[in-house]
C-alpha cells in the first residue's frame, strides 16, 4: 500500500512539473477568472454590486481585445453558502486544468482557509476584497497577492484620524462582528490606539455573531454605558441593520461613531446617518472624490455603473476594478517581456511582485510580500444639496507607506510601536477643500 | 451590576420573550394536539416575515397612519400563516397521520426544506427589514435610555393579547373545549363524536397564524435572510422543550425566563448570549425530563 | 453480507469509487463527503435500531473535528491517523458522559434533549474565538499520512482510501452488531422495553452501549472529513446537519449497514446535481425526495430491496 501510494504521488509530482512546460507552447483559448463574492445573505449588499462591476468590466474588456486576443472568462462562487461547500467548489475550479486566475474572497475567514490551498494548487489567488493582515503576514507565499489594502493600514488611519477629528475623549466602546476581520480589526485598533493615546477607557467590547438580524441589546448597552466614541468595523448588512437601530434610538447623535467601512452603506442608509460621523473607504475610492473629479475614466465608469444599478460605486466596486485591473496589467507585461510568448504561473507571479497598477484611483504599488500599497481616505459625514444620502467631506489622505509596517514585520507588534509624532507627519495629505 | 443595568437588561428581554412567546405558542400547539414537533413551523415564521415586509414596502411610501400599517401587518401574517398551516396539515400531514412521531417530524423537516427553497425563490436572498414602521411609531425613554415604542410596547401587548385571547378560547368556548380534549386524548375525543380531524385543520391553520404573526412582529426590527427560519425554529424549540410540549402557561413562563436570560448574558457576559436559550433547555430537562409544567402520563405495559 | 452477490457488490461500487477518485482528482472530495456523511449516519442507523431518534448527533462530528484539529495545530508533524484517533478520542468520552444523562430519556425528549446539547456545543464552537477561531473555523496544516508527508493530490488520494477501508470496516462491524445479541437488544427497547427489564436485561444498558457507538462512528466521520478539508468549522455541528444524517439514515434505511451509504450516495448526488444544474431548487429535491421515500419506503432503500427477495426472513422488524 505505501509503495503504491508513494509510486501514485511521483506519477502526480512528475505530471505537475510536466504541466507548466506545455503549458509554454500554447495559447490558451481563455483566461478562467475563478471569482469570490457573496451573492446570498446579508454580505450580499457589498458582494452583490461588486459581480456587477465585474461582470461590467470584463464585458468592456473583453470587447476591447482581451489579453492581446484572449478573452477572460469567469464562473462566480457563492460565499454565502458556508465554508464547506465554498472550499469544495474552490477547490474543484482550482484544479479544473487550463489557464486560470482566482480571484477570492471577500470573507477575511475565507481567504485564510484558500490561500494555502492555491499555494499548495500553485494556481495564482488574488485576494481582492478581505482585510485581514494575518492572511499574509509570515507567510511568504508565492501564488497569493492581495490587491487592497490591509486591516493595519485601514485601523492605523482610523485611529490616526479620530485623533484629528476628536483627539480629546475618554471613553470608547467597540461592537464589531464576530469572526476574523471584527477580532482582527479590533486588536490593531486597540493596541494602536492605546499606543498613541494610553489614557482611554474601553468600556465595552461586543461581538454579536456576523449576520446577526439584530442589535437592540448591543444599542442599549451603549446607552446605558454613554461611551464617547464608539468604533465599528462591521459592514454590508449587518451595519446597516447596526446603525438603522442606532440611528432610531438617537445613538448616532449621542456618540462619535467611527466606521472605517460605512462608505457602502452611507447609499441605503440616507438620512439615517447624521453628519459628523468619521467614515472610511478601505482604500482610497470614493466616488466623488474632488481630485478625480475630472477624470474621465472614472466619471465614464460611475455614470455606467450608476445607470446599470442606480447606485453609486463602494468600496467592494472599486476594490474588484483594481483587481481586474492588476491581473490583465500583469498578464500583458510578462508578454511584453516574453516577447509575445504566453507566460508560465511562475513568471506572472514574479510580475505581480513588483506591479504598479491603478484602479479608478491613485497609482498603487504591489510590495516584495504581496501586499498592495494602498492609501487610506477618511472624511467626516455632512449634508449635501444634490445627493439625497450623505456625503463625505473634509477628506485626508494617508499614505500606505506610513501606516504599514515595513517588509516582513508583524503588524500586531508594529502598532504597538506607533509614536505620537506620527501625527504630525506631512505626508498626511488634505484632499479637497 | 447595578441596579439600573438589571432593570435596562429586563426591558431588552421583554421583546425578545414576547416574541419568542409568538412563536413557541403555535408550535406547542400544534405539538399538543398532534404530538408531532412541527419543524416546519420556521417557515410560518419566515414567511410571515417576508410577507409582512412586502406588504408594508407597498403601504409605506403612500403616508397610511400607523394602526392602519399595524393592522395590515397582523391581517396579512394571519391569512399567510393560516392559509399555510391549513395546507401543510390537509395536503400532506394528513397522509401521514397514522405512522411513528418521529417520521411525521421528519416529514415536517422536509416540508420545511421545501419551504425554505420556495421563500427563496420569492424573496431571494437580499436582506428584508421592514424598519420604517419602527421609525413611525416613536421612541420613548426610560432610564435615560431611548427604547423604541414598538419594541417596548407593541410587541409585548400583542403578545399578551394572543395569550390571554387563547386561554379565552380554550376555556371559554365550545371549539376551545373540544379542543383541550383533543390534546387530552384524540381517540377518546373522537369517540364522543368530537371531530378531531377538524380540530387538527383548525389547530395547524391557528399555529401557522401565530408563527406568521411572530414573524410580521419580527421583521420592523431584524433583518430577515435565508437561514433566519432554521436559526428561531431551533430556538423555539428550546423555549417548547422547556416549557413542556403543549403547555402553553409553560410556553410563556419559559419565553420570559429564556428571553431575560439571553438579556441578562449580554450584559454580564456576552459571549454566552448565544448559548443560553439551550443551557436553560438541558438544565430544565435534566431536572424535570417532560419540561417545566408537564403533566404525568401513565406508563403502558 | 452472506450472500456472495452482495459481497461482488460491494467489491465492484468500492473498485468504481476508487477508479473514478483516480481518475477525476476533482471527485475525490465528494468521495470523501459521502464516504463520512454515510458513516455518521450509520451511527444513527444504530441508535434507530433502539427506535431513538437524536437530532444534535452533529456533536460528535463537530467534537472529533474539533479535536483532531486541536491535535494538529498543538503538535505539528503528528500523523493524521493519530489526530484522527484523537477526534474519535474526545467524541466517545463526550459520548460516554452525555450517555449517562440520556439514556434515560425515550422519544420525542431523547431527540430535544441531544438538540440542546448540540446547540450548546454549536453556540459555544461559534464564539470562542480565541480557542476555536469562532465561525471561521480551525485550519488545519496538512498532516502526514502514514508517516509520508504528501502533496494535496496525494494526500486526497490517500484519504479516499483510508475513508473507503474505514467505511467498509465500520459496516461490516456495525452489520456485525446488528447481528449480535446486544444488537437484537437494542431492537427490544423500542418494541418493548418493560418486558426487557423483565427478563432481566437492563435497557439502559444497552442505550449507553448504542449511544456510545454511534457517537463513535459520527465522530469519526466527523473527524475524517476536517481532516481531508483542512478546515474545520462549526457548522459540522449545526442542528441542520443532524437532520441530513437522520434523513440519510431513513432514506438509506436502518435495517443493514448498507443503508446509510446508499441513502449517502443519493443526497450527495442530488447536492452534486443539484449544484450543477438545478442550483435554484436542490433544496426542494431533497425535501420531496425525503417525502416520497418517508410514504412509500419508510423503510428506505434497503427495506425496499428486501421485498424483492422472497423467502428471506423479515429479522430485523422496522417502523
Amino acid at each position: 500500500m505505501k509503495t503504491l501510494i508513494r509510486t501514485l504521488a511521483a506519477v502526480l509530482g512528475l505530471c505537475m512539473a510536466a504541466g507548466p512546460t506545455l503549458a509554454q507552447i500554447d495559447r490558451p483559448a481563455e483566461i478562467k477568472l475563478g471569482m469570490s463574492t457573496f451573492m446570498t445573505g446579508s454580505a450580499a449588499v457589498l458582494g452583490a454590486p461588486a459581480k456587477v462591476a465585474a461582470d461590467m468590466w470584463i464585458e468592456d474588456f473583453n470587447a476591447r481585445g482581451g489579453v492581446d486576443g484572449v478573452k477572460l472568462k469567469q464562473t462566480w462562487i457563492d460565499e454565502g453558502q458556508g465554508a464547506d461547500k465554498f472550499l469544495t467548489e474552490y477547490r474543484r475550479l482550482a484544479q479544473e486544468p487550463g489557464e486560470k486566475v482566482m480571484v477570492s474572497a471577500i470573507s477575511s475567514g475565507y481567504c485564510g482557509a484558500l490561500a494555502p490551498v492555491a499555494e499548495d494548487l500553485k494556481v495564482i489567488n488574488i485576494l481582492w476584497e478581505c482585510s485581514s493582515e494575518k492572511v499574509l503576514e509570515g507567510k511568504n507565499y508565492r501564488y497569493v497577492f492581495k490587491t487592497d489594502p490591509n486591516g493595519t493600514m485601514e485601523m492605523v488611519a482610523a485611529v490616526l484620524h479620530l485623533l484629528k477629528v476628536k483627539p480629546d475623549f475618554k471613553t470608547l466602546a467597540v461592537v464589531n462582528q464576530d469572526y476574523a476581520w471584527g477580532r482582527d480589526s479590533w486588536d490593531l485598533f486597540r493596541d494602536a490606539l492605546l499606543a498613541l493615546k494610553p489614557d482611554v477607557k474601553i468600556v465595552a467590547e461586543m461581538f454579536p455573531k456576523f449576520g446577526a438580524p439584530d442589535f437592540s441589546a448591543e444599542v442599549t448597552r451603549l446607552q446605558a454605558l454613554k461611551p464617547d466614541v464608539v468604533l465599528s468595523t462591521a459592514w454590508g448588512g449587518d451595519l446597516d441593520t447596526f446603525l438603522r437601530q442606532a440611528s432610531q434610538r438617537g445613538l448616532l447623535k449621542t456618540a462619535q461613531f467611527v466606521l472605517p467601512l460605512a462608505d457602502s452603506s452611507l447609499e441605503r442608509l440616507g438620512d439615517a446617518v447624521p453628519p459628523g460621523v468619521i467614515v472610511g473607504f478601505v482604500g482610497d475610492g470614493y466616488f466623488a472624490d474632488p481630485e478625480f473629479a475630472d477624470d474621465p475614466k472614472v466619471r465614464d465608469f460611475v455614470k455606467k455603473f450608476k445607470d446599470k444599478t442606480g447606485f453609486y460605486p463602494d468600496f467592494g466596486v472599486y476594490h474588484m476594478v483594481q483587481a481586474l485591473e492588476a491581473i490583465t496589467l500583469a498578464y500583458d507585461k510578462t508578454l511584453k517581456a516574453n516577447a509575445g510568448a504566453w507566460p508560465t504561473t511562475d513568471q506572472l507571479a514574479a510580475t505581480f511582485r513588483t506591479l504598479e497598477y491603478r484602479g479608478l484611483s491613485r497609482p498603487i504599488r504591489m510590495r516584495e510580500d504581496g501586499q498592495a500599497m494602498q492609501g487610506q481616505l477618511y472624511g467626516v459625514t455632512l449634508k449635501h444639496s444634490d445627493y439625497p444620502f450623505p456625503q463625505v467631506g473634509e477628506l485626508m489622505f494617508y499614505p500606505a507607506e506610513l501606516v504599514s509596517p515595513p517588509v516582513g514585520g508583524i503588524s500586531a507588534d508594529w502598532v504597538k510601536t506607533l509614536k505620537p509624532e506620527i501625527l504630525q507627519s506631512q505626508r498626511i495629505q488634505r484632499v479637497g477643500k | 451590576m447595578n441596579l439600573d443595568l438589571l432593570l435596562l437588561a429586563a426591558v431588552d428581554g421583554l421583546s425578545y420573550a414576547s416574541l419568542l412567546f409568538m412563536i413557541a405558542l403555535g408550535l406547542t400547539l400544534i405539538c399538543g394536539v398532534f404530538g408531532v414537533i412541527n419543524v416546519a413551523h420556521g417557515s410560518f415564521y419566515a414567511f410571515g416575515g417576508y410577507s409582512a415586509a412586502t406588504v408594508l414596502a407597498w403601504l409605506m411610501p403612500d403616508d397610511a397612519s400607523v394602526p392602519l400599517l399595524v393592522c395590515a401587518l397582523l391581517c396579512t401574517a394571519i391569512l399567510v400563516g393560516g392559509a399555510l398551516g391549513a395546507l401543510l396539515e390537509r395536503g400532506i400531514m394528513r397522509r401521514f397521520q397514522d405512522r411513528d412521531p418521529v417520521l411525521q417530524l421528519l416529514v415536517t423537516f422536509a416540508v420545511f426544506m421545501i419551504l425554505e427553497n420556495l421563500q427563496r425563490m420569492i424573496w431571494g436572498s437580499t436582506p428584508v427589514n421592514a424598519g420604517g414602521l419602527v421609525g413611525r411609531m416613536g421612541t420613548i425613554e426610560l432610564l435615560g435610555v431611548t427604547f423604541m415604542k414598538y419594541q417596548l410596547l407593541l410587541v409585548p401587548g400583542i403578545a399578551l393579547a394572543s395569550f390571554f385571547g387563547l386561554q379565552c378560547l380554550l376555556r371559554y368556548s365550545i371549539t376551545g373545549r373540544k379542543l383541550l380534549a383533543v390534546i387530552h386524548h384524540r381517540e377518546v375525543a373522537t369517540a364522543l363524536g368530537i371531530d378531531a380531524a377538524r380540530m387538527g385543520l383548525m389547530t395547524f391553520a391557528l399555529g401557522g397564524a401565530l408563527g406568521a404573526v411572530g414573524g410580521a412582529l419580527s421583521v420592523p426590527m431584524t433583518t430577515f435572510v435565508p437561514g433566519v427560519a432554521a436559526d428561531m425554529v431551533v430556538t423555539s424549540f428550546a423555549v417548547i422543550a422547556t416549557a413542556g410540549l403543549g403547555q402553553i402557561t409553560g410556553a410563556l413562563v419559559a419565553s420570559i425566563l429564556i428571553g431575560q436570560a439571553r438579556a441578562l448574558a449580554v450584559y454580564t457576559l456576552p459571549e454566552l448570549e448565544v448559548v443560553m436559550p439551550y443551557l436553560m433547555m438541558v438544565l430544565v430537562l435534566l431536572i424535570r425530563p417532560s419540561g417545566l409544567f408537564s403533566v404525568a402520563e401513565a406508563r403502558r405495559i | 453480507m452472506r450472500h456472495p452477490a452482495f459481497s461482488v457488490g460491494i467489491g465492484c461500487a468500492s473498485a468504481a469509487l476508487l477508479a473514478m477518485a483516480w481518475i477525476w482528482p476533482w471527485t475525490r472530495m465528494p468521495v470523501i463527503t459521502f464516504l463520512c456523511y454515510g458513516m455518521a449516519a450509520l451511527g444513527l442507523s444504530v441508535l434507530m435500531r433502539a427506535g431513538q431518534v437524536s437530532f444534535g448527533h452533529a456533536m460528535y462530528a463537530l467534537i472529533a473535528g474539533y479535536g483532531a484539529a486541536f491535535t494538529v495545530r498543538t503538535f505539528p508533524g503528528t500523523d493524521a491517523l493519530i489526530a484522527l484517533a484523537a477526534g474519535v478520542a474526545s467524541a466517545v468520552i463526550v459520548g460516554v458522559v452525555v450517555a449517562a444523562f440520556v439514556s434515560r430519556y425515550r422519544g420525542i425528549f431523547f431527540g430535544m434533549l441531544n438538540l440542546g446539547i448540540s446547540m450548546v456545543f454549536y453556540s459555544l464552537a461559534g464564539k470562542l474565538y480565541t480557542w476555536t477561531g469562532g465561525t471561521d473555523g480551525l485550519r488545519l496544516e496538512r498532516p502526514p499520512l502514514l508517516g509520508m508527508a504528501l502533496d494535496r493530490g496525494g494526500f486526497e488520494w490517500g484519504m479516499t482510501l483510508l475513508a473507503l477501508l474505514l467505511a467498509l470496516l465500520l459496516g461490516w462491524v456495525v452489520q456485525r452488531y446488528f447481528r449480535s445479541s446486544a444488537g437484537q437488544i437494542a431492537i427490544a427497547i423500542r418494541v418493548n422495553e418493560t418486558r426487557l427489564e423483565y427478563i432481566g436485561l437492563s435497557a439502559r444498558a444497552a442505550m449507553i452501549e448504542a449511544y456510545v457507538i454511534s457517537s463513535a462512528l459520527v465522530g469519526i466521520g466527523g473527524a475524517l472529513l476536517a481532516l481531508a478539508q483542512g478546515l474545520m468549522t462549526p457548522e459540522g455541528g449545526y442542528w441542520l446537519r443532524s437532520g441530513e444524517y437522520v434523513f440519510i439514515a431513513i432514506l438509506g434505511g436502518a435495517g443493514h449497514a448498507i443503508g446509510a451509504f446508499l441513502g449517502a450516495a443519493v443526497f450527495e448526488l442530488i447536492l452534486l446535481v443539484g449544484a450543477a444544474y438545478f442550483t435554484a431548487i436542490w433544496q426542494m429535491v431533497l425535501g420531496v425526495t425525503l417525502l416520497i421515500v418517508i410514504f412509500f419506503a419508510p423503510s428506505g432503500l434497503v427495506g425496499r430491496f428486501r421485498q424483492f427477495r422472497p423467502g428471506r426472513a423479515a429479522e430485523d422488524q422496522e417502523s
